[in-house]
């Protein structure tokens, strides 16, 4: 079996709606009948084949090839298998994830991660804003799984995050864990301001000091046990922050204009 | 049969199906970490008066313990799964949560066929007052409770399993000091037999008791058949040179690791033999008809020695 592999024929110029793509939806489906599965491309819905080349016979193994940043919603609600994208993907990569692992080489646009609430996505690129976000109207954004960007990410990463762990190791925009509810969030790099604005409660895990505003208060220098724990279940992660090993943090904790029960660490 | 000149008895020890759980306790180092094991497994010697059994099963290596500190493994029985839950809480509570630089976490999590969660720190959580945190890593949630040393970090549940209470035996020796140097020897052995522990005080009971009393009160009194002073005035089981006896009670986590022990701590016992004052191993049991779990001791160290035996 070799895997089921989604070559782009051609670079589009409206968006597609890649949430039919996944290895739960494709699991027992004929070549002809994944050939057949129809796509949304702008106003019009068009069958896989149009659009990509198909080879391979894998669904448990998906590879997207020449990847856009016009793919939205690839991984969406995945269960199980494993989607790798060369190239690049658009909005929405990986929401509302249960289970299973996306890889992307390359960058994805806004909202990656979103509504996730298991399983693993490790973009080997930049992404775009609203990382493990809340889409408008919900009131959690990433509820679960792992996140790894190896490059940057925009603003408003973790808004409104619940649960699980984003780890990034470039940089991130501005208003970095925005009203979050619960989580770790990792950022290597620098951030930008308003980090932890409304921050309600979870982790800001940070290698520098950032601008803070006033409602975000110094608890001063500790010696956490619980980052000992937190970075041995790091440990097999494929990222830098499998290496950490330090406990020694200075802690603030915030949003006070929300609770309050928020935490940003800055390793000392 | 006779090992080294010490008759072991064509008896059987009779014990109980219980319910077992394990917990981690780490800390800044191992005198702190028995520290709190010490505070935790106290006054736990009989499910009779204390409401469980526990003790310590064996110190552990910064390398063996989740977060990495030295530690200690406790285990802890009782009679039925409620009263083990309630006394985890109140031990984990009193002892553990109020220590220095202490953690606990679950020392039960796969390997057996039937495991149930319970809770550990889940309800000290809310010492906290509203600042505990929550987190979240290998699929195990831990709690984080602000305290006045730092932070007390607790995983919220550990496994509780079927397990095995009450095995026994018996040490008859020509005097008080050859008994409890034999018992001595036996606990050592019993030791580094994992999965079990000897709850009674430093693994030796002496006031083996049998079912029943002339004060309708008690349930239960001395063991006049094995008191030596009563020799002359009562049913004994002693021979004339008998002068003192000592038990040393074992639960465990199934049957079979308390066979190992009982087994380990026999043979040290006898290693010392007939030359120091051990005449006879013997066993306590109510005729065979209380306990779900027999130990025939003549069975037990007829078998082929395992890996790990002390014999």
């Amino acid at each position: 079996m070799s895997a089921l592999t989604f070559t782009l024929k051609t670079a589009t110029q409206q968006r597609i709606d890649c949430a039919p793509l996944t290895p739960d939806i494709l699991a027992g489906k004929s070549a002809t009948e994944i050939a057949a599965v129809l796509l949304q491309c702008g106003k019009q819905k068009l069958r896989a084949d149009a659009l990509f080349d198909i080879s391979g016979n894998d669904s448990n193994d998906i590879v997207i090839q020449n990847g856009s940043s016009k793919l939205d919603y690839i991984g969406l609600g995945m269960k199980s298998g494993r989607i790798t994208i060369h190239g690049g993907a658009g909005s929405y990569l990986g929401f509302q994830m249960k289970k299973g692992e996306i890889v992307l080489h390359g960058s994805a646009d806004a909202y990656a991660a979103s509504g996730m609430a298991g399983g693993t996505l490790h973009v080997h690129g930049n992404v775009g804003d609203f990382l493990a976000s809340a889409i408008p109207g919900d009131r959690k954004g990433m509820k679960g799984g792992l996140v790894i960007i190896t490059g940057n990410a925009g603003d408003r990463v973790g808004d409104q995050m619940r649960r699980g762990i984003v780890l990034i190791e470039g940089n991130v925009g501005a208003y970095c864990a925005s009203r979050m509810l619960a989580g770790t969030i990792g950022v290597m790099g620098s951030v930008g301001d308003y980090v932890g604005f409304g921050m309600r409660r979870g982790t800001l895990l940070l290698f520098s000091t950032p601008k803070l505003h006033s409602t975000i208060q110094d608890c001063g220098s500790h010696t956490l046990p619980f980052l000992s724990l937190m970075f041995k279940s790091f440990k097999n992660f494929p990222s830098k922050f499998a290496g950490l090993n330090q406990n020694r943090v200075r802690r603030f904790a915030g949003d006070l204009a929300n609770d309050g029960k928020g935490e940003i660490l800055i390793f000392t | 049969m006779i090992i080294n000149g010490v008759t072991i008895d064509d008896t059987f020890a009779e014990a109980f199906g219980m319910r077992g759980t394990r917990v981690i306790i780490t800390a800044q180092n191992h005198k702190w970490a028995n520290i709190a094991a010490a505070a935790m497994t106290g006054f736990a010697t009989s499910v009779i008066g204390c409401g469980v059994e526990a003790g310590i099963e064996r110190e552990l290596d910064p390398s063996e313990t989740p977060d990495g500190r030295p530690g200690v493994s406790i285990l802890m029985f009782a009679m039925g799964s409620a009263v083990l839950m309630k006394q985890l809480e109140t031990r984990m509570g009193q002892c553990i949560l109020t220590c220095p630089t202490t953690a606990a976490f679950s020392g039960i999590d796969e390997g057996y066929p039937e495991i149930t969660r319970i809770n550990l720190g889940k309800n000290l959580r809310f010492f906290g007052d509203g600042f505990q945190i929550s987190k979240q890593f290998g699929g195990k949630r831990y709690w984080r409770v602000p305290v006045m040393d730092g932070e007390f970090m607790t995983e919220e549940t550990t496994g509780m399993v079927r397990a095995v209470g009450g095995g026994n035996f018996l040490i008859l020796a020509e005097s008080q000091p050859q008994a409890l140097a034999a018992c001595e020897a036996a606990i050592e052995a019993m030791k580094k037999i994992p999965n079990v522990i000897m709850p009674f005080p430093g693994g030796v009971v002496r006031s083996g008791s049998k079912v029943g009393s002339k004060y309708k009160a008690l349930i239960a009194s001395t063991n006049d058949a094995f008191c030596p002073t009563l020799k002359g005035i009562t049913k004994t089981d002693l021979s004339p040179e008998i002068e003192s006896v000592m038990e040393i009670v074992i639960d465990g986590l199934s049957d079979a690791d308390i066979r190992k022990a009982t087994r380990a701590g026999i043979a040290a016992a006898c290693e010392l033999g007939a030359a120091n004052g051990i005449k006879r191993i013997s066993a306590g049991n109510y005729g065979g008809k209380l306990g779900q779990f027999q130990f025939h001791l003549r069975e037990i160290m007829n078998e082929n020695p395992v890996n790990g035996d002390a014999a």
